[in-house]
């Protein structure tokens, strides 16, 4: 990095919104840069990324050909990590799976924490009746066991990957909202926010610009370390033949239809396993990692 | 008398902070409450500001009976600087953002122009703009705190204990900001504070408060000359003179 870009982020009196705003996330970059581990874990979470992104370019056969001589070949220079029971390559099939992955992980992403977050900053702000209304039903959604709802709720709908993922969602946001409203309940009593309602800002304003704010990173932390979570329970869905339907190279549904040659192809079955187990490590490392540079406790 | 409230009380949980206060504050002058720690005069700054909604009695403003909800435009003419200027400003948002945060509730004009004189006004130039908060010194924020309660252009301040957070050397500069402040734009001070001689160089006028109630209200001068009347005001005063063990003993004998 050249000097002068360097001293512009680090200056103490930047000269402007976007200046002072990008020397505050150097300043956390440098401090997540010195972690090793966090390192490691961002560095796997941005492969995935750019294998799903580029995953037409990467992967060497089409995720769906089939070469009904090739069945169940072990890892070899032709296929890298073998094939499965209808000769497809089983890397190509890894590289597409990790579009599905991360579109699920996104898509309960985005719809869990700006939901969890709304409802926790709510009810711990307003208090009285709303806290009471908006935390009872946060414990129903608590009180159903994740893999049950989201199995009674893909067996009553259909299997598929969209009602997965609504099941997940639906079970993922009680804790974001639990943890945004403990945060709520300390920083509404802080002088900062007496200032704001001093200066007449409606309740509304104060929850969305002041209070919300100081809880978005440990939600961030929280859904990081979430994620891996949730690759495991879509990656469950799919295993039980609930999520992604075949011929979809969903890691999940790979293994189980892997699970039959398990001891004379164990290749099948272990080849997506492995690539769970590595991208929900990296997704736990970078987690960790975020949570040591954005605690708010740390300042 | 811009402001006045008669037999003020506050409640909290059986505890009555705040009992029977009465007094008024003419337009441009500058109001002391002086008492010790939990002796009520914050809970009464709090109550004028809005801040607690479960106050007694009757405060008017301007000729005008103040409900427990104030509309914008009680908060554009009254505001209120915070004791502690670590945690008054937001750990998250630069000076710029604290600033226009009132302009936008407010929906002021010229914000660009109003946020420059404003840092000016206090004594930070420009390039304190786009600082945050851990980037400036207790007294630089309680400056920055100051610039933001005058940024709406309130007729009245309500300070308090605007100074008590910052080191010695920094409190003169902020009360002098201040009175210069006070002096320029005309301003009403209701400023409250556990030391007497702060109150005796900024207010004209000061009550002393006890436990709640308002033991004695007098002004300036007869304070200097010592003609305060209530025991609590003559043990206070005596107090703010330095530390002696008889006169920490007569404090816990006096109800």
């Amino acid at each position: 990095m050249s000097g002068s870009l360097r001293t512009w982020l680090l200056d103490e009196a930047p000269h402007s919104r976007g200046q002072a705003r990008a020397g505050a996330f150097y300043r956390q970059w440098l401090a997540f840069r010195q972690n090793g581990l966090a390192m490691l874990g961002l560095s796997i979470v941005l492969g995935l990324v750019l294998v799903a992104i580029f995953a037409p370019l990467l992967a060497p056969y089409g995720p769906s050909a089939q070469d009904l001589d090739f069945r169940l070949q072990p890892p070899s220079q032709r296929h890298w990590l073998g094939t499965d029971e209808l000769g497809r390559d089983i890397l190509s099939r890894i590289i597409y799976g990790a579009r599905i992955t991360l579109g699920i992980v996104l898509l309960v992403v985005a719809t869990v924490a700006p939901v969890g977050l709304a409802v926790g900053t709510l009810a711990g702000y307003f208090g009285g009746w709303v806290d009471a209304v908006l935390m009872r039903i946060t414990d129903v959604f608590l009180a159903f066991p994740r893999l049950i709802l989201a199995l009674a709720f893909v067996a009553a709908l259909k299997p598929g990957i969209e009602n997965a993922v609504l099941a997940i969602a639906l079970t993922t946001w009680p804790p974001y909202a639990r943890l945004a409203r403990a945060e709520t309940l300390v920083v509404r009593k802080a002088d900062y926010i007496a200032a704001v309602q001093a200066q007449g800002a409606s309740g509304l304003r104060i929850v969305l610009r002041h209070v919300a704010p100081m809880c978005v990173s440990s939600t961030i932390v929280r859904m990081t370390l979430d994620m891996a979570g949730i690759i495991l329970t879509a990656a469950g869905l799919g295993f039980l033949g609930l999520g992604a339907q075949p011929p979809s190279p969903e890691w999940g549904a790979m293994i189980s239809s892997g699970r039959r040659f398990l001891l004379d192809q164990w290749w099948v079955a272990a080849m997506p396993g492995i690539a769970i187990f590595v991208v929900s490590l990296g997704f736990n490392l970078l987690g960790d990692g975020l949570r040591d540079v954005l605690d708010p406790k740390r300042e | 008398m811009i402001l006045s409230a008669e037999n003020l009380g506050v409640e909290f949980t059986g505890l009555k902070a705040v009992d029977g206060a009465s007094f008024s504050v003419a337009r441009g002058e500058s109001y002391g409450l002086v008492g010790e720690s939990g002796s009520g005069k914050s809970t009464v700054l709090r109550a004028l500001a809005g801040l607690i909604g479960n106050w007694t009695g009757t405060i008017r403003f301007d000729g005008r009976e103040l409900a427990h909800d104030r509309d914008r435009g009680f908060y554009a003419r009254v505001q209120m600087v915070f004791q502690d200027p670590y945690g008054s400003l937001h750990p998250r948002q630069t000076v710029d953002r604290a600033l226009a945060e009132p302009l936008a509730i407010h929906n002021m004009d010229r914000r660009e122009a109003r946020i420059e004189k404003a840092l000016e006004e206090v004594g930070l130039g420009h390039g304190f703009r786009f600082r945050y908060p851990h980037q400036l010194s207790g007294g630089q924020r309680q400056r920055v705190a100051i610039a933001r309660a005058l940024i709406v252009e309130p007729e009245m301040l309500l300070l308090d204990e605007p100074t008590s957070a910052l080191d010695v050397s920094i409190q003169a500069e902020v009360l002098n900001l201040l009175d210069a402040l006070r002096r320029a734009h005309n301003l009403t001070f209701v400023m409250v504070s556990h030391n007497l001689a702060v109150v005796a160089h900024m207010c004209a006028r000061l009550a002393v408060m006890n436990r709640g109630k308002i033991v004695e209200e007098m002004d300036t001068d007869a304070l200097r000359r010592g003609e305060a009347k209530d025991p609590y005001t003559r043990r206070l005063m005596a107090a703010s003179r330095g530390y002696d063990r008889k006169l920490a003993e007569s404090f816990k004998t006096l109800d």
